[in-house]
């Protein structure tokens, strides 16, 4: 037996298996599906801290939607659901085996975490703002923005939105309303809160939604946000999506291991809500839930997406080297796109054959798209931008320094 | 005698600190378990326990202020910034805290801290992993600032930086861990083992700060430069056939301003490079210092070669990169006129 301390002591969280240890997921605190009750929009967020605590469910083991959380969501909706997850995940695949091949520098997968973004898209309207984190091309998907768009940006070529200044994954979309991603961490998070601000100052009734993982939670970033939206009663929903791992760093190292991420909401004085994060219908209706509530004066939700980064970090990342091979195989929630498809399939609304079906479609409508994208330009082949175009936009208007570099890089490359 | 890269002699350097210093500790983001996303302290926290390497939250601020806080109570801490391209949010930490404490309190406290960060483009790292902010580090009195080019200097550099009283940001130069680079990214990669930096003593050594390191002697022009750029330009004043005589400085603050100046005044030409850009750079301050101490001997103008003023571009690195073209001209003009 280990000595009583006799002095203080370092905390040093440890994660619950590395490898060539069994995974170990007994750590995740969950509440059956149905039974987390479904509080008024308005409520005052004093009076329902246990939200931040629970685990908001609908979809049950069957795959039966059950409970006060239930959407109630037409057979319709949930296929166009399933369709935008289902594209997240094989286009992710494509570009995942693009960057393998050399074709691509960089690329980032949400495997595993599509429900998060493509069910809080769907339950948000066209007129909110989003501030995504890297993981979110879910929400470019479900905005519709063309595949061929998102592709040219990973090969900066010549339909490039970004004109070849951003690192692959680092889309925006000016009219899907879909802010601009930073290679910095959570720096995204105040400035919707700052956004919503600005929307109640004018008198409208958008609101903004932020994504961050909770490792990035760490970063005072993510505090200013909820101390803004509290203080100005912001019509944001601040979403923290714990997948668990922010590359080799278990969320125990985010602060997570004494309390869930969504009790630091009611810690400012904000709704916190956690929920299912692979569970389409729970996700939805927290949102939707959210939404109204900033939309009725509410104010702020802080929502703690529980999930897991099936996949690496990135293409720069190997997770064999600090976790428990294939746990994701393990994990208790499951996988989003194989329950959404078992409860349309309970329901009488889907079958495998149009699983199968679906899937042959949206793979040749990527490999298409990638075709389509190429013939702008690849890093190695085909049209390039002006290297010009590094000079632009640096400021409005080019100043007299800048001009002058640019004249002295054209002599350089002319030789 | 071992050959080493710049990440061995890295790693190596902090072994032998945690080995020989009780109060040394590393600390930052997956630098523990996982030894870091370069590798540097692979290896260390199995070797010296977690209470020694810590794995930190994602919060630079939090990194800096702890880091503080624990050299306040006696520790002597090495804290990794995975990106100097993420070190903004542990700034005012590092500028109003950690550059002032000793001055603030006459001299009673003072804050022996290390940060490491690995800095600098050529890996298609984009806006946000490619940045070489040095200079914005050289502005903030208090604070000493240093870039190693090489293995070997690395590693005793580093050394010293952590037996130092006072706080340094370690700049690491990414794209040389590997090899030396003359900013030809088309040409096969050279390795470490096949240079003479190469070869690094496996016991403690020191390289002092403010010691600049002549790398080639020459008679027609001086090259100023560190990091990235030692290469580049010697690999350009040889594509010349100029006599260059090339100046890594090694340590930016303090400043070698005996060796730069009497480099100067022995050729009357001189060129400063490196990677950051250009306005308001490190490089600025050297012309400045070079036309105030050895004006009457210069020859001609000083040139800058230097990263544009722009954010690093994803897709035109070699276009952004000051490479040998750009350093040729530079050397070009610093030789012609007068």
């Amino acid at each position: 037996m280990a000595e009583p301390y006799k002095h203080s002591r370092l905390h040093l969280p440890r994660a619950p298996a590395r490898p060539g240890e069994a995974p170990d997921f007994s750590y995740v605190e969950l509440s059956p599906a149905g039974a987390v009750a479904r509080p008024d929009v308005n409520a005052r967020a004093r009076d329902i801290g246990s939200l931040s605590l629970e685990l908001v469910r609908v979809l049950d083991d069957d795959g039966v939607a059950v409970g006060p959380w239930n959407p109630h969501l037409d057979p319709a909706e949930l296929q166009v659901g399933l369709r935008h997850m289902l594209l997240t995940r094989l286009y992710d695949e494509r570009m995942q085996r693009n960057q393998r091949a050399g074709k691509i520098s960089f690329y980032i997968r949400s495997l595993g975490e599509e429900a998060v973004s493509v069910a809080q898209c769907m339950a948000l309207r066209p007129g909110d703002m989003l501030f995504p984190s890297y993981r979110n091309q879910g929400l470019h998907i479900t905005r519709g923005m063309p595949l061929v768009d998102m592709m040219c940006q990973l090969l900066s070529n010549t339909r490039d939105m970004c004109k070849g200044r951003q690192l692959p994954v680092m889309y925006h979309s000016k009219p899907g309303n879909i802010f601009s991603i930073s290679g910095n961490l959570a720096t995204q998070f105040p400035q919707a809160a700052g956004w919503a601000m600005a929307a109640a100052i004018k008198g409208e009734d958008h609101v903004a939604a932020t994504w961050t993982g909770e490792g990035s939670s760490a970063e005072a970033d993510f505090h200013h946000a909820l101390l803004f939206a509290s203080v100005y009663q912001a019509p944001v929903i601040l979403n923290v999506v714990n997948n668990q791992w922010a590359i080799s760093t278990f969320q125990g190292y985010a602060g997570g291991e004494q309390r869930s991420f969504a009790a630091r909401g009611p810690g400012y004085g904000i709704a916190g809500v956690r929920v299912d994060g692979n569970d389409f219908l729970a996700v939805y209706a927290v949102t939707q839930w959210a939404a109204e509530r900033a939309r009725t004066g509410g104010g702020p939700t802080l929502i703690e997406l529980v999930t897991y980064r099936a996949g690496p970090h990135s293409t720069s990342d190997d997770p064999a080297r600090y976790r428990a091979k294939d746990d994701h195989l393990h994990w208790p929630l499951g996988d989003p796109i194989a329950r959404l498809k078992q409860h349309l399939i309970g329901l009488g609304e889907w079958s495998e054959e149009r699983q199968q079906a679906l899937a042959a479609e949206l793979d040749a409508l990527v490999a298409s798209s990638w075709k389509e994208a190429t013939s702008f330009g690849t890093m190695s082949e085909g049209p390039k931008l002006d290297a010009d175009l590094m000079f632009e936009d640096v400021f409005k208007e080019m100043p007299e320094h800048l001009l002058r570099q640019r004249a002295l890089m054209r002599a350089e490359r002319s030789g | 005698m071992a050959s080493m890269n710049m990440i061995q002699a890295l790693n190596s350097a902090m072994d032998i600190m945690l080995r020989d210093d009780p109060s040394v500790v590393l600390m930052g983001e997956d630098i523990g378990y996982f030894g870091g996303v370069f590798r540097a302290t692979e290896g260390l926290q199995r070797k010296y326990g977690e209470h020694r390497v810590l794995d930190t939250p994602i919060a630079e601020g939090g990194i800096v202020a702890a880091a503080i806080g624990m050299s306040l109570n006696g520790l002597r801490p090495v804290a990794e910034i995975q990106f100097a391209d993420y070190i903004y949010p542990g700034f005012d930490q590092i500028v109003s805290e950690l550059a002032r404490i000793r001055f603030r309190t006459a001299g009673e406290f003072f804050a022996p801290v290390t940060i490491r960060t690995p800095c600098g483009g050529g890996i298609r790292g984009g806006q946000t992993h490619s940045q070489s902010p040095e200079g914005i580090f050289t502005h903030v009195s208090g604070i000493k600032v240093v870039m190693p080019s090489n293995p070997y200097d690395a590693k005793g550099l580093l050394i010293t930086c952590i037996e130092d009283d006072d706080p340094v940001v370690f700049f690491e130069p990414k794209r040389l861990y590997n090899g030396p680079f003359d900013g030809d990214p088309a040409k096969p990669a050279v390795p470490w083992s096949a240079h003479p930096k190469g070869q690094v003593d496996e016991g403690h050594y020191r390289v002092p700060l403010g010691k600049a390191d002549i790398v080639r002697a020459g008679a027609d022009v001086t090259i100023i430069t560190y990091g990235t750029m030692v290469f580049v330009a010697a690999a350009a004043a040889a594509a010349m056939q100029v006599d260059a005589e090339i100046i890594d400085l090694r340590s930016l603050v303090p400043l070698d301003v005996d060796t730069v100046c009497s480099s100067v005044r022995k050729t009357g030409r001189c060129i400063v490079a490196h990677e950051a850009t250009r306005f308001s750079g490190f490089g600025a301050e050297l012309v400045s210092m070079i036309q105030e101490e050895c004006f009457w001997d210069l020859e001609a103008p000083i040139q800058r070669v230097a990263g544009w003023d722009t954010p690093y571009p994803h897709a035109f690195e070699w276009e952004y990169f000051p490479g040998q073209a750009r350093v040729a001209r530079a050397l070009k003009a610093a030789l012609e006129s007068a």
